[in-house]
Order: structure tokens, then C-alpha cells, then sequence
């Protein structure tokens, strides 16, 4: 990358946070992962990926056999981007070190959502970023189908540090499907993953993001979302395959009138998961509002739910749920929801619900002639299909298939 | 079709029914009347093998089989189903999925539809179970499921409580569907109801009635004379009465 389109500060700063341990999670030890990847050769045409490699990618949702289903691709592998394609004007696709090089007036989003020296990962990404996305839509454009993004781990031990910069402008719509996966081997490696997301006056952005790590990864994603006035930022994540650790906390801010932010998780801790994940919205403008829903199931591993809402002015409207599944004796779910009204007029509420299934709900089923196994997967099936308002048919269907690919694991 | 003898069953430790007797013929529909906290759902629980309410005296017949110690669902696939006082609500299940699982897991997208044209409920199908659903609801939302489920020995708490008067000539076709009223000579479906007002009886024809008391039963007969005389003397006068 160019070093004149580098903030000489953000890099002094990245360099004083470069052991700065961040404040959840377990501590990292950056050293033990090599920064230093073979290349992968581009592909014209993403079709041509290995098979196995295309099976990995299709379970988080990104399709590679039929490009009329997307709107525009990108695919990285380790530190190589392997195919950037937008494919509808006044929609952009590119690495961001590319967008970088081509829009000198980037800068003032890099590093704005999110702080480059919040901790070691920021810090780490900063001074070693291997590409990321950059998808933007110009004002007033709609996107016809979802644009996909994968995030591709192959290479054992590795880290893999992604820049991610979303941009709806004024009036646009916007759908995203980001998948992240490593090769199906015994994987080690660790992801920093920083995403930065403009959602602008009036724009909709939907992001779908499916992950499917392997039980040694490390995962730390680092995500900001700045709403304008009007705006709609709607974010589904699912999370159903073991990982080692895993800890985010995506905060959004609304900074313009009546904008409107959904946090949709879903989450399956199988034995030998860490997953801390939260949602936080900072509601910093009249009439802005926020839903934020989590569902946990555990079949053994450990999850931390988290939620925070913060109301800084009146009137907002902000409501936060869980409720976790434990499936298992030795799983545990820790919901810490917490809303912080600052001013007279917020509303701000949360309920929380964790524990095994009703025996009551198992035993109704059961009346109406299911078996015990039947009955609970039933339950467990309707606990994790997520229904959520306004989202498009296709990346519903997109979701639910993801849904019923672990279940199949799980019951 | 259903013997009950000297059944005996208890809640959390606590006995709730006592030694109790009857049954039902095929084709028959037998109503239980009986005060709050008298026994019926217990009983009803019982014959239906919910494991909360454990048989500790006396044994269940179905069609000639002891089913005593049979698991609930297996009672299901017997051919008994039960319409719930009081339902819980599967938060996530959808009514379409319930209803599919009772037609036995057939992905009959119209049938699906037919059933829950007749019991009002289309509206209802994308909708979880039980979830925020009005009393009127619930009821409807039973017996679309034992529609669906179709059983040969239908259990019903209830069917009447809760329900506006447009309603309950919509749930008595249910259930006279659900008992094969329509059929003189080979009916072969059976039930046992469980009604406070009796309003169901307008619309369901009854067979036979008795009066459970304290957990046992106090009385046998005709279900309106029953009825007329629980309107005018109460209960008090089924614990003197010893017909
Ligand atoms: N789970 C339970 N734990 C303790 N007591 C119970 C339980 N279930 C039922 N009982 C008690 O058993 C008795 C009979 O209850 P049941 O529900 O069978 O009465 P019912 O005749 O159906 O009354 P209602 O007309 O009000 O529906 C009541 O005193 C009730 O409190
Ligand atoms: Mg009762």
C-alpha cells in the first residue's frame, strides 16, 4: 500500500497499542501465529475454486457456481485476493488497499467506527493488514441481489488481518453476505477481522455474516457502525461451528435522526467453543431505535452473551433479548445484558431467558404423537430459525439453510 | 374402548384422584363435570400417561391393551389425543410445523391449509405455538392440531372455557368432527369431555355424564339431568345426593 494514503498518526498509535490486551476475551499471543502467506493465483472466474474449497465457502453462503445470484464477489484467501467482482453499476468491489490507492479521501473512514488503538488486534491490523473488502454503493443505488464476500483461511498457523470498509450512501440499499471459514483441516490460525460500515442518510444495509472456523481457530472480529440520519443497519450473525475462541462486540452508533439498528445472533457452542459475543448500540440521536436479539445454545462449550444499550438522548427506543439453550450438562451461558439510559426519555428495556428446554414443551409435543427425540428437535429447531423482519426472501432462505446444515450436527 | 379400574394418581406426592372406574364405549362421548381442583385434569393427564401425573393404583385399558406404563407418545400413536386446558407456548415452533408433526410428519402443504380453513386458524399458521394467542385461540389451535392428529379416543379440558359465542358453534363442529357425529350406526370414535358450563352440549351430543368429587366419582347419568341439577342445587348437592 501506498504509505501517503497511511495516517502517519493511526500507525503511531497502532505501534503504542501493539501489546495493549483487550479488555474481554482471553489474551492472544500474536507471536505465535506467522504473518507471512504464500500467494493464491486470482481467478477470473470463481467457479473454477477447488471443489472442497467451494463446498466451505457455499456453507456460509457465499455461491460461486451462478454469478446472477450476486451482485458482486470478493474472495480472500489467506493474504491473496483470489476475486473482486462488482457486478451492477454504482456498486464497488475491491480490496481496500486498492480502494485506498483509488479514493485519497478514504481516509477519513479508516479508523472512524472503530479505534485503531482499542487493543493488540486493532493495533495488529493496522501495521500488518492482508487486504479486506471494500463495498460500497453510490448514492440512490440499489442492489439487485446480495453481494457476497468470503474471508478464507488455508494456511496453517497463520493470521490473518482484514481491513474491511462498507460504505451505503445516501438513499442506497445494500445486502451483504459475508462468510468466513478456514480449509476443512485440523486449522490453526487466527483471524483479526476490522469492519468499518457508513450507513448513510436514508441507506439500508443488511450484513449477513455466517462463520465457519475450526475448533483451534482464534477469531477477533472488530466491528463499528456509524448510522446516519434515516439510515437502517440490520446485522445477522450466525455462528454454529466450533472455534476455539471467539470474541466480539459490534457497536453501532446512531448519529442521525430516526435511524434504526438490528442485531440478530445466533449461536451454537459445541464442547471446546470460547464465544464471547455482544451487541452495543450507542443511540445518539432523537428517535433512533434498536432491537437486539440473541439466541445461544450450548452443547458444551462456554457463551457469553452480551448486550448494551446506551440512550444518550429523548426520545429513543432500544430493547435487547436473549435466550440461550443449555443442551448439554457441561455448557454454560452467561447472558450480561445492560442498558445505560443517560437522560429523562429513554426507553430502554431487556429480558433475558436461560436455561434447558421445558420438559412441559417436550411433553405437548410429545402428546401429539413425537417421539422424545422429535419433540426436542423440533424445539431446538424453532429456537434457532432465525425470523427476522424485513429481510430478503433470498438471504432468509440463506440463513435457514445455514441453520439446518448444523442441525443436523447438533440433534 | 377406555377402562379405567380403581385408578389412583398422584401430583408432586400429593394423591388427587382415588380409586376410580368407568368407561367408555366405542362411539360414546362421556362428560365429567366436577368443581376447580376436583380431579379432571388429573385424570385426563392420566389417561393421556403425562409423566407429572404418576398412576400409583389401577390400571388404563385402551382397546384392550394395559397402557399404564406406556409413554406418552406412544399413547399418541395408540390413537388417543388430548385437547389441554391450558397449553404451554413452544416459542420458536411454528403452528404450520405442530400441525405437520401431527398428520404425522406428511409435508401436506394443503392439507395443512384445508384444516386450518375449517378451524379458522390460517391466519394463525406462521405464528409460535400458542404464543400470545387469545382463549378463543388456544381452543382452536387444539383441536386444529387433533384434527390433524385425528384421533380414535379424544380427551377435551375444556373445550368451552374462554370461548365467545360465534366461536363455540365453530369449536362443537370440531369436535363433532373430531367423534364422528355425523355417523349413526359405524362410529367408531370416542371421547371423554370435560365441560363447567355445559354450553358444549348445545352443540355435542353426550351419551353419558358423571360428577368427579374430592377425586372420586360421585355420580352417573344423563348429561343434561346432571347438568339441570348441578345449575340448581351446585356441587353440594352431587356430595349428598347418592344416586
Ligand atoms: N403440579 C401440581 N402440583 C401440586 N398440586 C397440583 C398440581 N397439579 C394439580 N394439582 C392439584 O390437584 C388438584 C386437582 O387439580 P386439577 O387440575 O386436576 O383440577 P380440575 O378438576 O381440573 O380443576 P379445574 O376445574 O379448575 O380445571 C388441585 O388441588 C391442584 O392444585
Ligand atoms: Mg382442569
Amino acid at each position: 500500500m501506498s504509505e501517503i494514503t497511511r495516517s502517519k498518526a493511526a500507525r503511531e498509535k497502532a505501534e503504542k497499542a501493539r501489546e495493549k490486551a483487550a479488555p474481554l476475551g482471553d489474551d492472544i499471543d500474536l507471536d505465535a501465529y506467522s504473518q507471512v502467506a504464500e500467494e493464491h493465483p486470482y481467478q477470473d472466474d470463481p467457479s473454477r475454486l477447488p471443489l472442497e474449497t467451494k463446498q466451505r465457502m457455499l456453507e456460509t453462503g457465499v455461491v460461486l457456481d451462478d454469478a446472477s445470484q450476486r451482485s458482486g464477489t470478493f474472495l480472500q484467501v489467506d493474504h491473496s485476493v483470489v476475486h473482486s467482482k462488482a457486478g451492477q453499476d454504482g456498486l464497488e468491489v475491491m480490496s481496500t488497499v486498492t480502494a485506498l490507492e483509488e479514493y485519497p479521501w478514504l481516509k477519513d473512514y479508516w479508523w472512524r467506527a472503530v479505534a485503531v488503538d482499542a487493543d493488540k488486534f486493532t493495533a495488529q491490523a493496522e501495521l500488518h493488514q492482508t487486504h479486506g473488502y471494500f463495498i460500497r454503493a453510490l448514492p440512490g443505488v440499489k442492489a439487485i441481489q446480495p453481494i457476497q464476500a468470503c474471508l478464507y483461511l488455508s494456511q496453517h498457523g497463520l493470521a490473518q488481518n482484514v481491513h474491511n470498509l462498507i460504505i451505503a450512501e445516501e438513499g442506497s440499499e445494500l445486502h451483504i453476505i459475508t462468510g468466513c471459514a478456514t480449509a476443512p483441516i485440523e486449522q490453526e490460525g487466527l483471524h483479526i477481522g476490522i469492519s468499518e460500515f457508513y450507513v448513510k442518510k436514508g441507506a439500508k444495509l443488511t450484513f449477513t455474516m455466517i462463520h465457519n472456523w475450526a475448533p483451534k481457530m482464534a477469531v477477533r472480529p472488530r466491528s463499528g457502525i456509524i448510522v446516519e440520519e434515516g439510515g437502517v443497519f440490520l446485522s445477522n450473525y450466525i455462528c454454529l461451528k466450533p472455534v476455539r475462541t471467539l470474541q466480539m462486540y459490534p457497536t453501532a452508533q446512531c448519529v442521525g435522526e430516526n435511524a434504526l439498528v438490528r442485531f440478530n445472533s445466533v449461536l451454537v457452542a459445541p464442547p471446546g467453543t470460547i464465544m464471547d459475543v455482544g451487541s452495543r448500540v450507542i443511540l445518539a440521536a432523537r428517535g433512533s431505535r434498536t432491537e437486539v436479539v440473541a439466541r445461544a445454545i450450548t452443547t458444551g462449550g462456554t457463551i457469553i452473551a452480551r448486550g448494551h444499550l446506551v440512550g444518550q438522548v429523548a426520545p429513543v427506543k432500544g430493547h435487547l433479548e436473549c435466550r440461550g439453550l443449555i443442551l448439554s450438562e457441561k455448557g454454560s451461558i452467561h447472558a450480561i445484558p445492560e442498558l445505560e439510559g443517560l437522560v429523562e426519555g429513554v426507553d430502554l428495556s431487556h429480558e433475558a431467558a436461560v436455561g434447558k428446554i421445558a420438559e412441559e414443551e417436550i411433553e405437548y409435543l410429545m402428546a401429539r404423537g413425537l417421539s422424545r427425540d422429535q419433540a426436542i428437535a423440533a424445539i431446538v429447531r424453532g429456537f434457532l430459525s432465525v425470523d427476522i423482519e424485513g429481510l430478503p426472501p433470498q438471504l432468509e432462505a440463506e440463513l435457514q439453510r445455514a441453520v439446518e446444515l448444523s442441525e443436523k450436527e447438533l440433534l | 374402548m377406555l377402562e379405567v379400574e380403581d385408578l389412583t394418581v398422584e401430583v408432586e406426592g400429593k394423591e388427587i384422584v382415588h380409586d376410580i372406574s368407568f368407561n367408555v364405549d366405542i362411539g360414546e362421548t362421556l362428560v365429567l363435570f366436577g368443581p376447580n381442583g376436583s380431579g379432571k385434569t388429573t385424570l385426563l393427564m392420566a389417561i393421556m400417561g403425562l409423566p407429572r401425573y404418576r398412576v400409583t393404583r389401577g390400571r388404563i385399558v385402551f382397546k384392550g391393551q394395559d397402557i399404564t406404563q406406556l409413554p406418552v407418545d406412544e399413547r399418541a400413536k395408540m390413537g388417543i389425543g388430548i385437547l389441554f386446558q391450558r397449553p404451554p407456548v413452544v416459542r420458536g415452533v411454528k403452528m404450520r410445523e405442530i400441525v405437520r408433526a401431527c398428520l404425522g410428519g406428511r409435508e401436506d402443504g394443503a392439507v395443512i391449509e384445508q384444516l386450518a380453513q375449517k378451524a379458522n386458524m390460517v391466519e394463525i399458521l406462521d405464528r409460535e405455538v400458542n404464543y400470545g394467542f387469545s382463549g378463543g385461540e388456544v381452543k382452536r389451535s387444539e383441536l386444529l392440531q387433533l384434527m390433524a392428529q385425528s384421533p380414535e379416543f379424544v380427551l377435551l379440558d375444556e373445550p368451552d372455557s374462554g370461548v365467545d359465542l360465534v366461536n363455540i358453534s365453530l369449536v362443537g363442529e370440531m369436535i363433532n368432527e373430531l367423534l364422528q357425529k355425523d355417523r349413526l350406526r359405524s362410529r367408531t370414535n370416542s371421547g371423554l369431555l370435560i365441560t363447567h358450563t355445559g354450553h358444549i352440549l348445545d352443540y355435542v351430543d353426550a351419551d353419558r355424564a358423571c360428577v368427579l368429587l374430592y377425586g372420586g366419582i360421585w355420580c352417573r347419568g344423563n348429561p343434561r339431568e346432571i347438568l339441570v341439577s348441578i345449575k340448581s342445587h351446585g356441587y353440594e348437592g352431587c356430595a349428598v345426593c347418592q344416586k
